[in-house]
């Protein structure tokens, strides 16, 4: 590692076994350490905005559940309260409550499943297969509610589609309580393991300044010690009627680091939190209808008659879920911008994987639990520049190759 | 044990049932195809598969007679899965590019369309008769 020795630059991806995602990273390497990257997404870009401002809200609800295979309930909720927002739709009280308890079920299971990634990365894999299994647990209980264990497809412009009827409590009931027992041996068995702790600790800095300036979002951002949390700061659902505070790393370890232990310690404390939160929401369920509407034919023309623009904001498990939606008049929203959690987060790499060791990428790089499929745009970037071309600008490059190929 | 808390846990699972579902069978066959065509024909027996919850929502079927002809499925559907046959006002429903949101289902007014508990619909042939409710 002495400055003599030329740094090099190896690029990782965009496929590649230690990335779970397409994307492409340039790391310039000098010995072990990390002296510079840089990182370009925009490989999985799949066209679900182009493909939702050619359907009606109704079914845009179904198409949000699937821009992200883990945190579909968030982006069909924050979609779903832009349109309500524009068409002054109002949602029943229950349907709220219901909401709440399939989005908190919906953490439960995404930090499961990110402290199972999170252990494979380490190495750990006799954790991952604990952590897997213990997610079955929450998904079993999303599938009795929902229907389905993935793109659960409950979340409707107006309400939810399906009620917990009172024969289900029983089981979120037990489920819940088979969780109580699981979380504190999983707390003990990631935050008391010299492994883990030698691994993670001051690994992947990133400081409370770093993380206000860079506008990092969810646990990312609460790791470092940023108070930041949608649920608390502009309440949505049921939240507003909830007894809950924010999951700070200082609460376990007593110190706020901002290092990838304090990553896990947030998201794991965050699982505990989930669950009182849905015996809250039990406890006070109100009773009556979930849907707004349920003639499906009016929630269309209601939508159809809306005009205005809202923007929904929903604290995804791994951040702040961002949509933007405007309609005018027409069967279709005029725009529709998604703003997943990773777009916000994954500026952060940069500043946390400076001067880390090569064998410590693949877990700084999962700590923001990124999602690039939820993230990616599509941008061009030549000679230094960049911009996103439109069909004019297409067309006039098109003309000038003609041009140019004839040689007039 | 602070050291290596994780190591009571792994002995304890030795005793434990594995908490995957052996599914179709107790060890991967060297052909899965080979396998179900075997199971198809009765000569093997098939692990059954873990049950499905009563909400759950699989292969689409149609009640033809009930229908009346009212389209709303075909506005509803996210996936353009459902195609509206004008000479005799029924629909029809490709399986293959359905989502299983079962939204068709609460739109429906006289409720001729149902999601089964079927899943294992698996196909080569897109248009295959299976794959085509109508």
């Amino acid at each position: 590692m002495s400055d003599s020795k030329p740094s090099y630059n190896i690029p990782i991806g965009p496929i590649h076994p230690a990335l779970k995602e397409p994307i492409l990273f340039t790391f310039k390497i000098n010995g072990e350490v990390v002296e510079d990257l840089d990182f370009a997404p925009g490989k999985v870009h799949r066209g679900i905005e182009w493909m939702g401002m050619r359907r009606n809200p109704v079914q845009i609800a179904h198409l949000c559940d699937r821009i992200c295979g883990i945190c579909g309930v968030s982006h069909t909720l924050a979609f779903c309260r832009a349109v309500e927002q524009i068409a002054e739709i109002e949602v029943p009280e229950r349907a709220h409550y219901v909401r709440t308890i399939v989005a908190e079920l919906e953490r439960i299971q995404s930090h499961l499943l990110w402290a199972g990634v999170a252990a494979h990365e380490l190495g750990f894999d006799t954790l991952f297969h604990l952590a897997w299994r213990v997610r079955e647990d929450a998904m079993d209980l999303l599938e009795l509610i929902t229907g389905n264990r993935v793109n659960y497809g409950i979340v409707q412009v107006g309400g939810v589609r399906r009620d917990i009827t009172e024969d289900q409590f029983p089981k979120v009931e037990k489920t819940l309580a088979a969780y109580e027992d699981i979380t504190k041996k999983l707390l003990k068995l990631f935050l008391e393991d010299t492994s883990i702790k030698v691994r993670c600790r001051d690994t992947g800095l990133m400081t409370r300044k770093q993380a206000l300036e860079l506008c990092t979002v969810g646990p990312t951002a609460r790791a470092s010690g940023l108070e930041m949390d949608v649920r608390l700061d502009a309440p949505y659902a049921a939240y507003g009627d909830l007894d809950f505070t924010m999951v700070l790393p200082d609460q376990y370890a007593g110190e706020i680091r901002g290092d990838v232990y304090d990553r896990i310690v947030v998201r794991l404390l965050e699982v505990v939190q989930s669950m009182s939160i849905i015996r809250q929401c039990i406890d006070n369920m109100p009773p009556g209808v979930v849907m707004w509407e349920q003639k499906y034919a009016k929630i269309l023309a209601t939508c159809k008659k809306a005009e205005g623009e809202a923007f929904g904001r929903v604290e995804a498990p791994r951040g702040e879920c961002f949509h933007f939606v405007r309609m005018n008049k027409s069967e279709s929203p005029e725009a529709w911008k998604v703003k997943a959690s990773t777009y916000s987060n994954q500026m952060s790499w940069l500043t946390m994987l400076k001067n880390e060791q090569i064998a410590d990428i693949p877990i700084i790089v999962a700590s923001i639990d990124p999602c690039m499929s939820c993230t990616d745009r599509v941008a061009v970037i030549g000679n230094g520049t960049s911009g996103i071309l439109t069909k004019q600008d297409l067309h006039r490059l098109s003309v000038e190759k003609t041009r140019r190929i004839q040689g007039c | 044990m602070s050291l290596l808390p994780a190591i009571p846990e792994v002995l304890r699972q030795f005793l434990k049932k594995p908490a995957t579902n052996l599914f179709p069978a107790k060890y991967l066959p060297p052909s899965v195809t080979e396998f179900l065509q075997k199971a198809a024909a009765g000569e093997v027996a098939v692990h059954p598969p873990v049950e499905t919850p009563v909400k759950f929502r699989g292969k689409i079927t149609y009640d033809r007679d009930a229908c009346i002809g009212c389209k709303l499925c075909t506005r509803v559907c996210p996936a353009h899965a459902i195609e509206f046959l004008p000479e005799t006002k029924t629909v029809r429903i490709y399986v293959t590019q359905c989502i299983f949101c079962a939204q068709c289902n609460d739109a429906c007014p006289v409720s001729c369309l149902h999601m089964s508990g079927e899943f294992m619909i698996a196909t080569e042939n897109r248009y295959s008769e299976e794959m085509i409710v109508e």
